[in-house]
């Protein structure tokens, strides 16, 4: 018995000073919790650090964040929290994580309609949601997201699941535009021209449309740049399709936001702000928008080349905090018209 | 009967703080699923729950029968037969134990779609849309059913063989005897001895399907634990999530409960004047080799394939090249944090266990049964359940420190990564209580009562006798829980301290970019960390045939 609770000991101080404890606050540090992947981020707070001196931490997984927030109460070592999608900044503001960034940089820089009307969140680049169309079978240069109920796209459409995020955002701001009654009509429209069970991602909806199985799929802009620039192996699939930008009538293209948040207990505020500041600088616009292909939010900031080559994007005028405010309801008509089944 | 003695009492104390520690996590979010959550649920059991509860029945049911069959038949071969290639065999079987299930989900999509392997390779002989055609559609129910099973039997496997191979030869051959053949000895003699195993084998792989989110959600499978996810992340009802795991909590519970009613008269201790064990069938010719090409199949698709595609990704992405150097630090966060846990809940599991074992109570039995339903939470849940009472010792400490005057020590328990490991514990204790629970129900008590009889005290008979005889269950619960951590993605993503990778947040990273096979390598390191143990459990877990 002796050996084993000498065992159990050793073990639970190993646990304490095996990994040591990162001091919440420091100076020239700032603690970044983020739903992006570190690995996309990482050059983007190389060149922060490079340009500042501030060192930055980071923490990064798929959901829950604002959750440990909350759970970390005051002694929350999270200066900033940078989202993916307009949904997680939601989430934040409603658990009480953050609080207003109060700054001129972001007030005159990133245009009203993609800023929280509290100030609690910002946008910082933006992905439209968007149409893979089959090259050779589809002649269309333009469609309407009205149009994909129409029932000559019949066994045509792929798409991931209705209540994966991406998605979501999309019927969301159909269902902010039209109503619950219209938007249902909408979805049960698309369902019927689904070529098969929603499931993958982005880019099986690409390689479904290279392989004929459907003729368009709906996907994020930055995906075919992926594809197209970055992996050979599935540059075929990029290039058996054309980007379409769709837009809602009498409307723009759907977008999406990452966005950034500053933390309600930030131990390193002012170095929080900082980072929040430059990241819609120049230097980082540029960054983002070529290493991610997503669109600057800062106006003067050149779109990537291929993004470019989809054709001059329209943002819908939608008030992405009207999109997020319908964000639930959408997903309930997802269920409701059994759209993933 | 027996006499509480100092280290009775101590077992009993661990097994009782075992207890509260995987409760704490449970109650915090049976205290979430008291706040209301309007709205949520009368959707939910209009157009959710008829659907994902069948979907959810059907996958349990498809990939449980899969893997006990799989699990089963190649423990029974190889515990009980001697063949050409066994030895090999011996420590290939366990190996898709490596595999997470998520990663076998994005190989098999990739080598059965369109433009993939298979397809181009069909391609050669058909046109394009019939090879298209005479593909199978993995993102499909039995798709998923099949992806998983492959990848989850070796749960059962190990069970299994730990029973098959310490069964009495006394019955084998009383049933020889009779004239039963060795199909007969199996059905009516192996088989129903094997129960308790084979039924802590599939209930680990039920538990693991329900947990699993990404195969699922990737091959199309709307499950409950899906239905959680979107129920919180869509709708940001997080009570509404935390009811809906208390539901899916609720009929765990309802499973275990049936499942120990249902053999609630077997005695599975073998008897006491038979410790001879049976000796393995030789197979030769043409049965041997088919015993063996029967056990190396699911070996090849459950483990292999996976592995032969990731090493080529791997290699065909220069990854090998390239090393990213930042994977040696990440591997070393999985296999330190994996290691610490799979030590705690080891010690934990056993104790509690033992504590009943000594001195069967009522207490000690709620402790016992409290000790497994870790493993019923999807790992977010639990980690999320986790944040609440973790934080809270956290920040208990920090208000001491400031009522001393200290300067503040931070988040300790978050911040050093002690959160990680007290999640894979709390996670994976079911592991090893199941094992050696099952391990201690082949233990007749006339051998602890024996022991008594010659003035052994509880721990010497633990030390000389229960000890010995449980290595294979706890080796065997030491490998599932040590690779079960090393691939746990959700709780380690949410827990883990500033700049902490382990490889699976890091194939993390490329997969919910869409692009895994950039993270091929860290799988692959990820398979490599766990062939060691498993093969170290072979080693040492494959007892000399014949009398002992």
């Amino acid at each position: 018995m002796i050996n084993l609770r000498a065992t159990a000991a050793t073990a639970a101080l190993l646990c304490l000073t095996a990994f040591g404890a990162a001091p919440a606050s420091a100076d020239g540090e700032v603690n970044v919790y983020t739903y992006r992947e570190t690995k996309l981020i990482q050059p983007l707070f190389d060149a922060f650090t490079k340009d500042t001196g501030i060192k930055v931490n980071v923490v990064s997984a798929s959901s829950g964040l604002e959750q440990r927030m909350k759970a970390e109460g005051a002694n929350s070592p999270a200066d900033v929290l940078l989202t993916v999608d307009i949904g997680r900044m939601d989430e934040a503001v409603k658990a009480e994580v953050t609080q207003p960034i109060k700054s001129m940089v972001i007030d005159e820089i990133v245009p009203a309609q993609y800023r929280d009307p509290d100030g609690h969140w910002a946008g910082i680049s933006m992905r439209a949601r968007v149409i893979y169309a089959s090259k050779d079978r589809v002649k269309q240069d333009k469609i309407t997201y009205e149009e994909l109920a129409d029932p000559k796209w019949k066994g045509k459409i792929c798409i991931r699941s209705g209540q994966h995020i991406y998605n979501n955002g999309l019927f969301a701001a159909y269902t902010a535009k039209y109503g619950e009654a219209k938007a249902e009509e909408w979805l049960r429209g698309v369902k019927a021209n689904l070529a098969q069970k929603p499931s993958g991602g982005d880019r099986e909806a690409a390689r479904d449309v290279a392989a004929g199985k459907c003729d368009i799929g709906i996907g994020n802009t930055y995906y075919w740049a992926l594809m197209m620039n970055n992996d050979p192996e599935k540059k075929p699939w990029a290039e058996a399709t054309k980007v379409i930008l769709p837009t809602f009538e009498g409307g723009g293209t759907h977008v999406n936001l990452s966005g950034v948040l500053l933390a309600k207990n930030a131990p390193n505020k002012a170095n929080g702000v900082k980072l929040i500041e430059w990241l819609v600088g120049d230097k980082a616009q540029q960054i983002y928008a070529d290493s991610n292909y997503e669109y600057p939010i800062r106006a003067g900031v050149a779109v990537n080349p291929t993004i470019a080559g989809y054709g001059k994007l329209t943002a819908d005028p939608l008030p992405i905090a009207k999109i997020a405010a319908n964000r639930k309801a959408a997903s309930t008509l997802v269920d409701k018209v059994g759209f993933d089944n | 009967m027996t006499r509480t003695t100092r280290s009775g009492r101590i077992a009993a104390s661990i097994a009782v703080a075992t207890a509260i520690l995987v409760a704490a996590p449970v109650i915090s979010i049976i205290a979430l699923a008291m706040q209301p959550a309007p709205d949520v649920w009368q959707p939910l059991i209009e157009y959710v729950l008829p659907r994902s509860l069948l979907d959810t029945a059907l996958l349990l049911g498809g990939v449980g029968a899969l893997s006990l069959a799989i699990g089963t038949g190649t423990a029974w071969a190889i515990s009980l037969h001697e063949f050409r290639g066994r030895a090999m065999l011996l420590w290939l079987v366990p190996l898709p134990l490596a595999i997470p299930t998520y990663l076998a989900a994005y190989v098999y999509v990739d080598l059965f779609e369109p433009l993939g392997l298979v397809h181009r390779t069909l391609a050669v002989w058909l046109p394009l849309q019939d090879a298209v055609r005479a593909l199978p559609n993995l993102r499909s129910l039995p798709g998923a059913i099949i992806v998983i099973a492959l990848v989850l039997y070796p749960y059962v496997y190990l069970s299994a063989r730990t029973m098959f191979q310490f069964q009495s030869a006394e019955f084998a051959e009383a049933a020889k005897t009779l004239g039963a053949g060795r199909w007969t000895t199996f059905w009516r003699i192996s088989l129903p001895m094997a129960r308790p195993a084979l039924a802590v084998g599939t209930a680990l792989v039920s538990l693991e399907t329900l947990n699993d989110i990404g195969a699922s959600e990737y091959l199309g499978v709307r499950t409950l634990t899906v239905s959680v996810f979107t129920t919180w992340l869509n709708r940001g009802s997080l009570a509404g999530a935390a009811q809906l795991s208390c539901f899916m909590l609720a009929i765990v519970a309802g499973l275990i409960a049936i499942e120990r009613y249902g053999r609630r008269n077997v005695t599975t201790e073998f008897s006491a004047e038979s410790p001879r064990l049976t000796q393995r069938t030789p197979l030769a010719g043409i049965k041997g080799g088919l015993a063996f090409a029967a056990c190396l199949l699911p070996v090849c698709l459950g483990f292999l394939v996976p592995l032969l595609y990731l090493a080529h990704q791997s290699f065909k992405r220069g990854l090998f090249a390239n090393f990213d150097m930042a994977l040696w630090r990440d591997a070393f966060n999985s296999i330190a944090f994996a290691s610490l846990a799979t030590l705690t809940a080891l010690l934990l599991g056993f104790a509690t266990i033992l504590a009943w074992r000594w001195r069967p109570s009522r207490l000690r039995f709620v402790a016992m049964n409290i000790a497994q339903l870790g493993y019923t939470l999807p790992g977010l849940v639990l980690a999320l359940g986790l944040l609440a009472p973790v934080l809270a010792i956290d920040n208990a400490l920090n208000t001491l420190a400031a009522s001393l005057g200290q300067s503040l020590p931070g988040l300790i328990m978050v911040g050093s990564g002690a959160a990680v490991v007290i999640a894979y514990v709390i996670r994976f204790l079911a592991v090893p209580t199941g094992f050696i629970k099952a391990g201690f129900e082949r233990i007749p008590r006339d051998y602890d009562d024996s022991a008594r009889a010659v003035g052994a005290g509880q721990t010497t008979t633990m030390r000389l006798i229960h000890l010995p005889l449980l290595r294979p269950a706890m080796l065997g619960a030491v490998i599932v829980v040590f690779v079960d951590c090393l691939k746990e993605l959700p709780a380690t993503l949410l827990l883990r301290p500033l700049n902490v990778e382990t490889l699976a947040t890091s194939i993390y990273q490329y997969a919910s970019r869409g692009s895994f096979e950039e993270g091929a390598l860290a799988a692959l390191l990820i398979v490599a960390a766990s062939i060691g143990p498993v093969a170290w459990l072979t080693r040492f877990s494959d007892i000399p045939s014949g009398p002992a």
